[in-house]
Formats: structure tokens, sequence, C-alpha cells
């Protein structure tokens, strides 16, 4: 392969020679078999811009083959790569290792979902929260007639809102919360920001719904403002102001 | 009761108790602190109707205040149909009873009953 000259350092031999290594410890539990999780190590090479996710496929592929581990798009999209790495719950696809600045990597499942396998867990409660909110347009007119437009909205609407659309569903926030992890019922970070993105939605006439159904004992008030959620959230959806405008509405100081 | 009917009531009491507890301790300090809670100071205050009266609000305030927030710490450890119900009535039967015996005090000390 050609050598490759680095612009900044004249003298660096190989740009592409820069492999270090570090320790992987990987979570395993099979909830059918074991009493408690146990952590396997391995050690893998990384360059640069190796993310979490290709070491531990790399280790599925070389080392062992049976650790379970969701993933799909491998590019913060789909939300479906969510776990403890060094005990912060992050995306492990837009983790890279180098950035950890450390020699041992440790990955474990996110808290606050039940375990299917090593690192995949149950999503079945996230879904059921955000289904819970109605996460669509809740609007009588929006079934366009042939020569209707859609609705327009200016830049200052779209802004309301916009920055609460890019959540992934990919359950970070629920994982650091901790109200999720003692109140099993509880509605939960990413169905509250949700919920403040379609009631801040121009196009939406479902405000009135969406906040009695967040108004309940295991709702809305049962954020104490920890702020984790917004802290681990990889999309910048900030799930803890999203709670407190829904609680302005719900306080009266918002309309 | 709405959910949010009862945190604005939480909030409410709160707020509220600030400035009136605030009173309460500041009235410590009209004479040295030791001073005010000797025997006949404190059954003087008890004697006294605007103060009687701001105790037995901060008594109502408070009692609704903590256990409410004695609620919300309830249904957060542990959840179920009825274990929430006993919670939910649990508190209140407290909140009254709590309020029903600092009154009994503060009314018999008040008419000079002891
Ligand atoms: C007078 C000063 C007080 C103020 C300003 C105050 C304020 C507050 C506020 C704002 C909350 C809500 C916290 C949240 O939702 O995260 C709260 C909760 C609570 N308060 Fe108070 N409080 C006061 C006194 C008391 C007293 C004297 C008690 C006990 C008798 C008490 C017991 C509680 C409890 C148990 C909670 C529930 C914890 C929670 O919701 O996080 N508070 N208080
Ligand atoms: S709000 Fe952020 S952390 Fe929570 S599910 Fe959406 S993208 Fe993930
Ligand atoms: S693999 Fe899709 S978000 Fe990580």
């Amino acid at each position: 392969m050609a050598q490759v000259s680095s612009i900044e350092d004249e003298n660096a031999p190989n740009l592409l020679s820069t492999s270090k290594s570090v320790l992987l410890r990987i979570s395993r539990f099979n909830p059918e078999s074991d009493d408690s999780s146990k952590f396997m190590e391995f050690t893998v090479s990384y360059e640069k811009w190796t993310t979490v996710l290709e070491a531990i496929l790399d280790v599925k592929k070389h080392h062992d083959h049976s650790v379970a581990v969701r993933y799909s798009c491998r590019q913060a999209t789909c939300g479906s790569c969510g776990m403890l790495i060094n005990g912060k719950p992050r995306l492990a696809c837009f983790t890279k290792i180098s950035e950890l600045d450390s020699n041992v990597v440790t990955v474990e499942p996110m808290n606050n979902f039940p375990v299917i396998r090593d690192l995949a867990v149950k999503f079945e409660r996230l879904f059921e929260t955000h289904q819970k909110i109605k996460p669509y347009l809740i609007n009588e007119n929006s079934e366009l007639e042939s020569d209707e437009r859609e609705f327009l909205q200016s830049p200052k609407e779209v802004e309301q809102y916009i920055q609460f659309a890019n959540c992934i569903k990919c359950g970070l926030c629920n994982s650091a919360c901790p109200t999720m992890s003692t109140d099993s019922s509880f509605v939960g970070p990413q169905a509250l920001a949700q919920a403040y993105r379609y009631v801040a939605d121009s196009r939406d006439k479902g405000k009135d719904t969406r906040l009695d159904i967040i108004d309940e004992s295991h709702g809305i008030w049962r954020c104490h403002f920890a702020g984790s959620c917004s802290q681990v959230c990889p999309k910048g959806v900030d799930p803890a102001m999203g709670i407190q405008f829904l609680r302005g509405y719900l306080l009266g100081f918002r309309s | 009761m709405k959910e949010s009917t009862i945190m604005k009531i939480h909030y409410g009491t709160a707020l509220a108790s600030v400035g009136l507890v605030a009173v309460h301790i500041l009235m410590r300090l009209t004479t040295g602190f030791a001073d005010s809670l000797s025997y006949e100071n404190v059954l003087a205050n008890y004697r006294s109707v605007p103060y009687v009266i701001m105790l037995e609000l901060i008594l109502i305030l408070l009692a609704v205040h903590g256990f409410n927030g004695l609620r919300v710490i309830l249904l957060e450890l542990k959840q179920g149909r009825v274990y929430e119900k006993a919670v939910s009535y649990g508190v209140v039967i407290g909140m009254i009873a709590l309020i029903g015996y600092g009154s009994r005090t503060i009314i018999m000390t008040n008419m000079g009953m002891v």
C-alpha cells in the first residue's frame, strides 16, 4: 500500500500503522441459564477511528461469535446499539475507542432495560410508553384531498420542535434516568420528550389529549430534574428541557 | 385529583412555608434563642392569637406538603394497584391525624389548658 505522509507531522512514519490495543470487557449474561452476569475479556487492536461497536464485532468475528449485540445502521441513526460504555450510556457505533481515553473499555447492557442476552435488551417498555403519548400529528384535516397542499410551517414554527424530532428511540435517556430505575410505571424521558415534540408542532391539535396522558401519578411529575437524560442523548434532543416546557403548560406558564 | 393539581398544592405549600417558617424563626430571635424557648415564653407565644394562627397554618402547610412528599417517594419506591391505593389513603389519614393532633396542642395551650 502506498505510504501516506502526514501533513501535521513530517516525521510520522506511517499514519496507517498507529494501531494500539485495548482491553475490551464484555458483560455476558443469559437470563435463561445464568444467575448473574460475568465479564469476558478480549484484547483488541484499534485505530484512531475504530468504534466500540467495531471492536465488539471484531470479537464476534475472531474470538467468540456468541456475543449478543444489537445493531444495524452503524451511523447513529437506527438507535439499536445503546449500551453502557465505561459506565455511561452511549451508542456503541457513535463512540470511538480513542475518545474514551482509557486502556480498558467495559461494555454492559443498558440500565433500566431487561436483558435478553449479553448486550441486547428488551425495548417493550420504551415502545409502550412512546406509543402511549400518541407520537403522531393529531389533526382532523390531516387526510389531504386531491387539490389540497400540505400544511405550511414557518421556520420559526419548525424551530419549536425540530430538535425533539431528532430522537432515534435509542433509550439512552431512559437508561440514565434515576426515576426509571425505581419506578417501573414511570413514563420516562424518551416518551415525555416526544410528547413535547408533538405538542409544540403547530400542525398538531392533540395538546390537551397528550397533557392529560402525562398528567398522572407515574407521569411527568415523577421527573425530579436530574438532567441525566439530556447529558447522554447522542442526538441533542434535551428531554429534560422538553419536560420543563410541558410542565409549563400544566402549571399555566405556557399556553 | 389530577396529579398537576396535587403538585400545584405541593409547590404552593412549599413556597408559603418558606415565608411562614422564616417568620417563625425570626420570632425566636426577638429575644435570645434559648430564652425564647423557655417554658414561660413558649406559653406566652401560644396565647398570642396572630402567632397561634400562624403556627396552625405552618402545621397545615407542612403536613400537606410533607405527607404528599412522602406519597411521591413511596410511589416511586414500589408499584402495584393495592399498594398505591394504600399509600394514597395512608398519607391522607396521616395528614389529617397530624393536623388533628397538632391543632389539639395549639388550641389547648392557647386556651390555657396546660
Ligand atoms: C419550607 C421549606 C420547604 C420547601 C421550599 C420545600 C420544597 C419542596 C419541593 C419544591 C419539592 C418538590 C421536589 C421535586 O418534585 O423534585 C419538595 C418535595 C418534598 N418535600 Fe419539601 N419543601 C420544604 C419543606 C419540607 C418539609 C419540612 C418536609 C417534611 C416534613 C418536606 C418534605 C418533602 C418531601 C418528602 C418531598 C418529596 C421528595 C420529592 O418529591 O422529590 N419538605 N419539597
Ligand atoms: S431522546 Fe435522545 S437519548 Fe432519548 S431515546 Fe431519543 S435519541 Fe435516544
Ligand atoms: S447501530 Fe444504529 S445507532 Fe448504532
